[in-house]
């Protein structure tokens, strides 16, 4: 039965559907595994045995009943800053620890329609701020590849989670990156869709205008799959948009004739390291062996994106995090008077990380820097979201690293500014609310390591076309099969 | 837009988080380092263009006003840190006369 978890998503839901396997067996085997990997690597903050075997057997009685769901079965980690129903929904933060989510999401709840078992919440910079899951107040995750490293944030746990194999999918969310990094860092496939696809009803807000849930699995079409079964209209968040979604391809891509593929001249590979350089090399000239075009298009505004972003991101932050005073729910640390109730409570509540922010955001809104720094940055934003849009009239994708370096060691990145500079290549097109996807493109061996790590390739395509995205990435990774490796701490 | 000296004592205040001493110092340094770094944003033309709220354009999403079913109410003062009967308990907020 554990056979099946390390295949495709669809082969387990044609399984379960054929009833050649049962929803049943399959959380008891992914629990299993649960049981004897995860002590090692930390995915999981919330294992929800209980919740995972009572949907297992909903799923297995629909089943009977005569249904066919795309995910029957499949098991399924959470990102704990998405509610699911009686079950503790923490964002890695002392401030939400004891909270029990009194709804479920509707992206999630989506998936659980669709057949999908959720077996547990992952771990998470707290409240998703971060780019080594090192933020998070409740547990350390290890990058299956290398313990000694990070897994990449803030999504780390849903990527160690699918990389370890204790899941087939994830869900995760992304804001600067947090999808797209840490897949890169863990060898698995992260999915960004375009902002407004996918509901965030349900989703603790971080920056309201850039908070996007995206699928995480072992290839593109296991992402595919799940994004399907989850994007569309929701009238619970405004933001999404009501315009059909396109359907993803059934089959993948056999090539790439016809498609033009923009390198971006101001991501020039020369200022990575040489195995780092190496392998992007490789890789783009890998999407021209398969019959792409590739074209040079310029975005001379990128370089201000993480400028941009760390403007933005925390003036939204500060705005979304006021709901945690102690009031209504979450922690609460008694002073002599309301005022000092707050303060209290969300000193003790937030951890260094989620302060800074709130300060810089509560700082870039205040009076008097309002118009020199919020501003400023959103008017930024008008300017990268222009160099897409005519990047795109040249090209239908674009192709660059999803980071500059493989995973790195625990405490390398000391140095808050320094650790912002990770998402270098994932802010910009988060700002401009583009679909993007980091895919497995290679793994290099650092000195002094026992272990080969993964590196990413990031994929970005025109606002809503999710789609041929999708189709991109799956001819890449078809050809090149370099999602088809598993992490030492997967082995079977 | 000088990235000049915050003062973080005053933007803790207004963000509602108690700092001590050694904290407001921390802070401080870190928050002048990424002020620093987000200076280059006025190097930027950025006079003559429209601010970015969002980059997917939605204009005025309705809805029906029409009454639907909420959560219940004990479901959600079960999150309640202090409650009292069916209401949150919560410190006073008036002082006395």
């Amino acid at each position: 039965m554990s056979g099946l978890l390390d295949g495709a998503a669809s082969e387990i839901a044609r399984a379960v559907n054929a009833r050649e396997s049962s929803a049943a067996e399959l959380v008891d085997a992914a629990l299993a595994r649960v049981g004897e990997r995860d002590a090692a690597i930390g995915a999981y903050l919330t294992v929800a045995d209980d919740l995972a075997r009572d949907r297992a057997k909903r799923v297995d009685a629909r089943i009977a009943a005569g249904e066919s769901l795309p995910l029957a079965g499949v098991p399924l980690a959470v990102k704990d800053n998405m509610c699911l129903e009686g079950t503790r929904t923490t964002c890695a933060s002392k401030i939400l620890e004891n909270w029990i989510a009194p709804y479920t999401g509707t992206a999630l709840r989506r998936l659980l329609d669709a057949g999908a078992i959720p077996i547990g919440k992952t771990n998470l910079d707290e409240f998703a701020m971060g780019s080594s899951c090192e933020n998070s107040a409740l547990g350390v995750t290890r990058n299956p590849w290398d313990l000694g490293r990070v897994p990449g944030g803030s999504s780390g746990g849903s990527v160690a989670a699918v990389a370890s194999g204790t899941a087939p999918i994830a869900l995760g969310s992304d804001t600067g990156g947090s999808i797209r990094e840490p897949a890169a860092f863990c060898g698995v496939v992260g999915f960004k869709p375009t902002y407004g696809r996918v509901s965030r009803y349900g989703l603790i807000a971080f920056a309201s205008s850039l908070d996007q849930i995206g699928p995480i699995g072992r290839s593109v079409g296991d992402c595919a799959l799940v994004y399907a079964a989850m994007a569309g209209v929701d009238p619970c968040d405004a933001t999404t948009v009501d315009r059909q979604v396109e359907p993803v391809a059934a089959r993948p891509r056999e090539d790439l004739k016809g498609t033009r593929v923009g390198i971006v001249r101001e991501f020039a590979l020369g200022a990575l390291d040489d195995g780092v350089r190496s392998v992007y090399e490789t890789a783009y000239r890998d999407l021209e062996k398969l019959g792409a075009e590739l074209v040079e298009v310029e975005l001379p505004t990128a370089d201000y994106g993480v400028a941009t972003y760390y403007l933005i991101a925390p003036a939204e932050c500060s705005s979304n995090l006021a709901r945690f005073d102690g009031m209504r729910y979450g922690l609460r640390v008694e002073g002599p008077d309301v005022g000092a109730t707050y303060e209290l409570t969300r000193a003790a509540g937030f951890g260094d990380e989620v302060k800074r922010r709130i300060l810089i955001g509560t700082y870039a809104l205040s009076s008097g820097y309002y118009d020199a720094y919020y501003v400023r940055a959103q008017k930024a934003r008008t300017l990268i979201a222009g160099d897409f849009a005519r990047a795109f009239e040249r090209c239908d994708v674009i192709a660059c690293p999803a980071a500059s370096s493989p995973a790195f060691e625990f405490n390398a990145k000391s140095d808050p500014v320094s650790m912002y500079l990770m998402d270098y290549y994932t802010i910009p097109m988060s700002l401009a609310g583009l679909p993007s996807l980091s895919v497995p493109c290679g793994y290099l061996t650092p000195n002094g390591s026992a272990n080969p790590l993964p590196l990413g390739l990031e994929l970005t395509a025109p606002l809503f076309a999710d789609a041929a995205l999708l189709g991109v990435a799956g001819a890449y990774e078809r050809a090149t099969k370099h999602s088809a490796r598993h992490a030492p701490a997967a082995a079977p | 837009m000088a990235s000049g000296d915050i003062d973080v004592a005053y933007v803790a205040k207004l963000a509602r988080i108690a700092l001590n001493p050694g904290e407001i110092e921390k802070f401080g340094a870190q928050l002048g380092a990424l002020l620093e770094h987000v200076a280059a944003l006025e190097k930027l033309p950025t006079a003559d263009v429209a601010a970015t709220a969002q980059v997917v354009p939605s204009v005025n999403v309705m809805r029906d006003d029409a009454v639907v079913p909420s959560l219940a109410r004990e479901t959600v003062l079960a999150g309640a840190p202090q409650r009292e009967g069916s209401y949150f308990r919560v410190p006073r907020i008036l002082a006395e006369e």
